[in-house]
């Protein structure tokens, strides 16, 4: 069957199971667009090609598959980079299709080309220009197949124009992916497994380190069956929430910068850490010279470049967490570890005095009540997309995940902006699930354009804007280390209310605890999208916080009455 | 200084992107040479890198990441042969020319080009002894000089061929975005 480049790009992307492309259309990319109208794939217009990369990231997360991103040459497609980015620093599988001008002109400057090959090398899996109908398929085939195959990530596939008019034979079953031949490494390294399994078996101390790599893998069962086996202490990274219940005594909480205290505490007293599927960033270790340095530490990655990286392993488990984890749970032997969970426990004691929510009701709204209640009301089921800042952190402290791909968020990168489109993205990939982006009034001054293809396209999701008028945590940081001179931090926004009425989006201010259950059962109750505009604590801070640099036991904790440290409400 | 080997698909901008890795990594290459394989398909590229083992570990570890980088290993502690050629064109008159064609005698070069006020000196051999022959090159004036950087091989039974099977990854094609 003869098919123009275009018609074999929707053909293919069809049969590879994408039902939803965010895009936005444009000269270079015009014939995709023609054949996309005659296909069943539904195309969902954004309002900028940032939000386009977000959403597929968000459809990837939320969904387990491959998220499609669509832009034309020039400035759609660099317009792409930060959603790309994003993706590739958090392993999301992404596939962005971008229009180019004719292969007869490549190279020549003509109208909106430029290398997007070029500019996304470094933040890609992989890219690759297409300059002939006849090779489309195979080339998105490829693509789908790298962006989820072993540690996922972004793929982008350059189309130029000539290729998606010109025709060619079109046979799936002749487009199989044919990527270069690999060396298959053994990554059975016995000597490693024995060591592992040595170091299981004798620790005293361990704390398991859970990361996106669990969910990546689809181990969790595997997770949960080797965390009861050895009667482990987990603690998460912010992108491994979810992958173990909240509710399951085992589970610590958050570790790193604003990881709960005792969770830090537990990491630097360990005898054994057992990290799986995360990668030592530096937002989670601190000073690496004083990391776990008690502890011994097994790594099961599956990227070997990852490998004694940030922090020097005792024994590497190169692969995949599920194979790795069920591998290692029937040499467990050495289950007992009472005493040192009990210890734990005792620390946390300590930190729930400090806890905010157990400061008395005295009219002020802390963005952590408003995450609280949150979760209450949604009784921990909601898919929430966070953005990047202070309400991200509390988010992760305060909102209990039970469930893998409820958390989205912009981890490696800390894309602000991120949330909304992303949240866009998660409620395509599951329409039925309640979803709420929960987002800084920065944050969402960034990427609010978004507020049009909720509308556009007829969706509904709930908003919770976390308003304090600051860039919070850039802010908090100034207030910590560089005695609060706010230099262009303060923020002036639009009446949210107001503006997302002007989009037709129904709207409420909240601006007191007691409104905040019945303002988010009132948007639960609602059959369309519903955006609360929060007007919390302007001063509010982070706690704990591990200074950038410092050691992860050297804490800044919240003081104990904080109301006298903070400025009043406005 | 660390040597890794690597095969790589022979095709345009892969040599953009061994590159473009190792400037992300902040690994600076002494020197990286390309050339074809029996295969034409695949070619052959050694790194020479200003790293330890740790970065050396990084840099095989993320090139063999590269679709297109078939295979990439750090030979640097293995047995090896490490070569680098080298044109050198140096100032000759007819009254150091004997002295000159003496030395590089010794260093078993040879002289590949002679014109009435210079040479062209053809050495292969280990970047120590292309240095040394340098060394003693320079007070006559060296006008020119072109390096291939180093290739290496290992030793004896010690083989590194690209792989050529198809491999397991190739054949698996996820499911798409499929919904759940």
């Amino acid at each position: 069957m003869k098919l123009t480049g275009a018609e074999i790009l929707c053909d293919a992307l069809t049969r590879l199971g994408v039902h939803e492309i965010f895009g936005y259309p444009g000269g270079a990319i015009l014939p995709v667009y023609d054949a996309l109208g005659k296909s069943k794939l539904h195309h969902v217009l954004v309002r900028h090609e940032q939000g386009a990369t977000h959403m597929a990231d968000g459809y990837a997360r939320a969904s387990g598959g491959v998220g499609v991103a669509m832009a034309t040459s020039g400035p759609g497609a660099t317009n792409m980079v930060t959603g790309i980015a994003t993706a590739m620093l958090d392993s999301s599988p992404v596939v962005c299709v971008t229009g180019q001008v004719s292969s007869k002109v490549l190279g020549s400057d003509a109208f909106q080309e430029i290398d997007i090959t070029g500019i996304t090398m470094p933040i890609t899996k992989h890219n690759v220009v297409v300059t002939r109908a006849e090779d489309v398929a195979r080339t998105i085939r490829e693509a789908f197949v790298i962006a989820k195959s072993g540690r996922p990530g972004p793929v982008l596939v350059d189309i130029t124009k000539d290729a998606q008019q010109a025709t060619a034979e079109f046979d799936w079953n002749a487009c199989a992916p044919n990527l270069p031949p690999k060396r298959i490494r053994n990554n059975h390294d016995q000597a490693e497994f024995d060591r592992a399994v040595e170091l299981l078996n004798t620790a005293k101390r361990p704390v398991v380190l859970a990361g996106h790599g669990i969910m990546v893998s689809g181990a969790m069962p595997a997770f949960e069956q080797f965390i009861r086996a050895g009667n482990y202490p987990v603690a998460m990274t912010l992108l491994g929430i979810g992958c173990f219940p909240a509710k399951d005594p085992l589970n610590l909480g958050m570790m790193g910068m604003h990881g709960e205290a005792w969770v830090n505490h537990a990491i630097q007293e360990a005898d054994l850490l057992i990290a799986v599927g995360m990668r030592f960033d530096d937002r989670v270790t601190g000073d690496l010279r004083t990391y776990a340095k008690n502890a011994r530490k097994i790594h099961i990655e599956i990227d070997r470049a990852e490998i004694n990286k940030n922090v020097k392993v005792d024994a590497a488990l190169v692969g995949d967490a599920r194979e790795a984890l069920e591998n290692l749970t029937p040499h467990i032997q050495t289950r007992d570890h009472s005493a040192w969970i009990r210890h734990i426990n005792e620390l946390k004691g300590d930190s729930a005095v400090r806890d905010i929510q157990s400061l008395p009701d005295t009219g002020h709204l802390y963005a952590a009540h408003v995450i609280n209640d949150l979760w209450k009301e949604t009784h921990g089921e909601a898919i929430v997309v966070t953005d990047v800042g202070q309400h991200q952190m509390w988010e992760a402290q305060y909102y209990h995940h039970n469930r893998p791909r409820t958390l989205i968020t912009s981890g490696g990168l800390g894309t602000m902006g991120f949330a909304l489109p992303a949240g866009i993205g998660a409620k395509f990939a599951k329409p039925d699930s309640e979803v709420w982006v929960v987002v800084g009034d920065g944050g969402f001054q960034m990427t609010m354009s978004e507020l049009a293809t909720i509308v556009q396209e007829k969706i509904n999701l709930k908003i919770a804007i976390i308003n304090n008028g600051y860039l919070g945590m850039v802010r908090q940081w100034q207030e910590f280390f560089y005695a609060k001179r706010y230099v262009a931090t303060p923020l002036v926004a639009p009446d949210f209310v107001a503006l997302a009425n002007a989009f037709g989006i129904r709207a409420e201010r909240i601006t007191t605890r007691a409104e905040v259950s019945p303002g988010i059962r009132a948007a639960r109750d609602a059959a369309e999208t519903v955006l609360l505009d929060f007007r919390v604590e302007q001063e509010d801070s982070v706690y704990p916080m591990v200074p950038a640099g410092a050691s992860l036991h050297d804490m800044i904790r919240r003081p104990h009455n904080p109301l006298v440290e903070t400025a009043s409400d406005t | 200084m660390q040597t890794l080997v690597a095969y790589v698909e022979n095709k345009p901008g892969v040599l953009n992107r061994v590159a473009s890795l190792a400037r992300r990594l902040a690994i600076n290459i002494d020197s990286l040479t390309v050339g074809p394989t029996e295969n034409e398909e695949i070619a052959r590229m050694t790194v020479v890198a200003h790293t330890d083992e740790r970065g050396a570990h990084r840099l095989e570890a993320s090139l063999e990441k590269l679709v297109d980088v078939l295979l990439a290993e750090n030979i640097s502690n293995r047995a090896l042969l490490e070569r680098d050629l080298a044109l050198i064109k140096v100032a000759a008159d007819q009254q150091n020319r004997p002295h000159l064609m003496e030395l590089i005698k010794v260093f078993r070069a040879r002289v590949v080009d002679v014109a009435p006020e210079s040479l062209i000196i053809e050495v292969s051999g280990t970047v120590d002894k292309i240095d040394g022959l340098l060394e003693v090159l320079r007070p006559f004036g060296v006008l020119e000089m072109a390096r291939t950087g180093r290739i290496a091989m290992t030793r004896g039974s010690d083989l590194l061929q690209p792989p050529l099977s198809e491999t397991e990854s190739t054949a698996l094609e996820p499911a798409g975005s499929s919904r759940k």
